[in-house]
């Protein structure tokens, strides 16, 4: 693979026009923002670990996208790179997270106490409940440009902090390449098994390099918190139950995570985090909070009525099917989750999905009763 | 894509244990030779374009291999790749080579007068005859390696080169990204498009990056020569026409190639050659003489003899479907071709293919009537 500090001084023997990509077929976020004056300005630099502009963009090159999904065309190989190639990444974030500015604060808020109700989302409607983040490990390069040293060095790092954990949240490492075919299966079976990427939107970005070494899966015994090592990002953290009790999700998301946090720094390791952004994590998209907090709801009546795209749209979220993103629902169940990751905090979020579903159910309810929903339309968030 | 001359420093901070790869599931020719000692040893080296020793072997880390295949499982990024990283490429190249040694010489004969006879196989047998062979452009980084820039003007002076050709050479060149739907479907009926590679092992090696850019097929107004630009080798070119007169096919082969190398040579551009390694190209199984020359012969017969495969063995063929590498064969048909590429020149092994193929199709012949073919077993070449 080409793009480092030597192989960076050969391009600079070609023009910045011969070397400036094709993207008029191209339709993501990056493509959107990257001119030939701005490629100029940004081809010679590479941050302290030798990441370049060209790393950068790969992905977006190599995946030109599609006319109705945006993708985003750009990852990050360290935490440096949002600020050496600011000039790329801030009209891409700005356009991505709605109008975020480059001088907008970010405010973490992971206090459960703060969320208001979420105990008691209907069961009959709402199947289960699940909050997922990411994390990234201050002072390593990230997934698209680590060596094997240091997703080892990471794998070591998390496997040591989340032995440590325990009572309701005291688990397992599964390491994916010393897996047994039973373990492989009970994984599965609990839907907490991830694959190699075979999406080339993740295989272009470098970040299945080496599959499956310094990947793995801890989870707790009681199957409630699953923690995801070396996947798109360092760390994916996962809470998730059946049924409607959103809080108690987000407690032990909130609780396992500040635990995790801890014993990270208690090794003289923190997350990648600013006031700016947020949490720092590989894809632009995920900045912020990184935060999905989502639900399995039955939704067969709403989910036809000609405003459901609206309605969604004013409280602040998103659909997808129940096999995740780009999926189709299937029997009238729906993921619903927030659509936002940046400019508002955890709490905040969760709070969307909970009112939002609380409403979308309500709405459910009347429409199989027989009556109109047109009065409890909500006002945009 | 990480691997260059800042962030090969940065992996030196790790030991050596913790940055060379887990091979233990592995069976390539890579795995098979590269110990942790002598990834100690290159680790820190890299190529004057700045190619590492992690650049070259992520194919073979990425893609275990097969029980009973043995793939190469690394690849040269540039001219240089096969000096710098010698001990490791000797050894594979040796193994792969049929015990070539580091101090042998190759030889290179591209004059088709010394070829004899090859004008005359069966056409009620011998479907097609088909040479083809691989050139890279000294100068340029290769397809895993090289960046946009160096890349289109591999192209730039390839059409220059292939569109100066005249007589039964004279043709036009068609840019992958430009292609119309009418030539697209041309190309393909013509069995002369190539795709976007999806293997494995060409992706995980680098050589897609920014497809379709700098891409395209070169062909003769006849259609019986073809150039491919760009694909897993600078340039790829085919001699091929209906029929057994492998002899012509020949001819138009070698006559193209001095014409083809002839530019080059005028614009300071020759091709990578020595007199070890023969034509440098990208992956080690293609050095020496990058030649493939083989038939679509129907053997219904023969295939199915006991003795078939150590028949082809001993006259140093090797069979395929006529899909191509990995395809079944149809209705008796094979794909019959030379199985050397290094030690041996290119009239050798044309003749091999010529002489090969006329004693199967007598072979072929007689089990036909009923007789017996054991005393036409070849000796082995």
């Amino acid at each position: 693979m080409p793009f480092g500090n030597t192989h960076n001084k050969l391009k600079m023997n070609y023009s910045s026009e011969q070397e400036y990509p094709d993207l008029s077929q191209h339709n993501n976020h990056m493509a959107k923002v990257l001119t030939p004056e701005m490629y100029n300005n940004l081809r010679d630099k590479e941050t302290p670990s030798g990441f370049t502009l060209d790393d950068l963009i790969q992905t977006g090159v190599d995946n030109p996208g599609h006319p109705f999904i945006m993708t985003v065309g750009c990852v990050a190989g360290d935490e440096e790179t949002y600020e050496v190639f600011k000039e790329l990444l801030d009209p891409v974030i700005e356009d991505r997270h709605g109008g975020y500015k480059p001088s907008d604060k970010h405010k973490t808020d992971m206090n459960n106490d703060n969320l208001q109700g979420g105990d008691d989302l209907d069961p009959d409607y709402v199947l289960s409940s699940r909050v997922r983040t990411g994390r990234s490990i201050r002072g390593f390069c990230l997934p698209p440009h680590c060596s094997r040293g240091e997703r080892r060095a990471i794998e070591n790092l998390s496997l040591e902090s989340l032995d440590m954990l325990d009572g309701d949240l005291k688990g397992k490492y599964f390491a994916l390449k010393n897996m047994t075919e039973e373990e492989q299966q009970q994984l599965i079976d609990d839907h907490f098994l991830f694959d190699k990427p075979v999406s080339p939107l993740l295989l272009a970005s470098g970040m299945a390099r080496d599959w499956p070494d310094g990947r793995g899966i801890w989870h707790n015994d009681n199957k409630t918190f699953l923690v995801w090592v070396n996947e798109e990002d360092h760390l994916r953290v996962i809470s998730m139950q059946k049924g409607g009790n959103m809080k108690e999700v987000f407690n032990r998301f909130c609780t396992g995570l500040t635990k995790i946090e801890g014993l990270f720094k208690e090794r003289g390791h923190e997350f990648m985090w600013n006031e700016h952004l947020g949490y720092v994590l590989t894809c632009p998209s995920n900045l912020g909070t990184g935060l999905r907090a989502g639900v399995h709801v039955k939704l067969p009546n709403v989910s036809k009525h000609d405003k459901f795209g609206d309605i969604l749209k004013r409280l602040r979220l998103q659909k997808r099917g129940t096999g995740g993103v780009d999926t189709a629902a299937v029997g009238g169940v729906f993921d619903i989750s927030n659509a936002d990751r940046l400019g508002f905090s955890e709490v905040e979020l969760v709070q969307m999905v909970v009112d939002g579903v609380n409403l979308l159910v309500d709405m459910e309810k009347h429409l199989e009763a027989g009556e109109s929903i047109d009065d409890i339309i909500p006002e945009q968030k | 894509m990480p691997f260059g001359n800042t962030h090969n420093n940065f992996k030196l901070n790790y030991k050596v244990e913790d940055e060379y790869p887990d091979l233990s599931k592995h069976n390539n020719h890579m795995a098979k030779v590269l110990t942790k000692e002598m990834y100690g040893k290159i680790r820190d080296r890299q190529t004057p374009s700045g190619y590492t020793v992690d650049d070259v072997i992520q194919t073979g880390i990425d893609n275990p291999g097969h029980p009973f295949i043995m793939t190469v499982g690394c690849v040269a990024g540039d001219e240089e790749s096969y000096e710098v990283f010698k001990e490791l490429l000797d050894p594979v190249i040796s193994d792969r080579h049929n015990g070539y040694k580091p101090t042998d010489k190759h030889k290179t004969d591209l004059n088709f007068e010394n070829l004899k006879g090859g004008d005359d196989l069966d056409p009620n047998y011998v479907l097609s005859s088909r040479v083809r062979t691989g050139r890279s452009i000294k100068g340029f980084t290769l397809p895993p390696h090289n960046s946009r820039g160096e890349r289109r003007a591999i192209e730039k002076l390839s059409v220059e080169a292939l569109t100066s050709l005249d007589g039964e050479f004279k043709g036009k060149y068609y840019p992958l990204k430009s292609m119309t739907d009418a030539e697209q479907e041309q190309l393909i009926n013509d069995h002369f498009l190539f795709d976007k590679p999806v293997s494995p092992l060409l992706t995980c090696a680098g050589m897609a990056r920014d497809w379709p850019d700098g891409r395209g097929i070169m062909h003769n107004d006849n259609k019986t020569f073809l150039v491919w630009v760009n694909e897993e080798d600078h340039l790829r070119v085919i001699s091929m026409q209906q029929g057994g007169n492998m002899r012509e096919v020949f001819k138009r082969f070698c006559v193209g190639l001095q014409k083809i190398e002839e530019i080059f040579k005028k614009h300071n551009h020759g091709f990578m050659w020595n007199e070890h390694l023969g034509y440098i190209l990208t992956c080690p199984s293609n050095l020496g003489t990058g030649l493939r020359g083989g038939v679509h012969v129907k053997l219904p017969k023969l295939s199915t003899h006991a003795k078939f495969d150590e028949i082809l063995t001993r006259l140093r063929l090797q069979k395929r479907g006529t899909g191509g590498v990995d395809t079944a064969s149809v209705g008796g048909v094979f794909d019959i071709s030379n199985a050397d590429r290094l030690g041996s020149s290119e009239v050798a092994q044309v003749q091999l293919v010529v002489d090969g193929v006329k004693l199967m199709v007598e072979m072929e012949k007689k089990l036909e009537k009923g007789e017996a073919i054991d005393s036409m077993i070849p000796a082995q070449k």
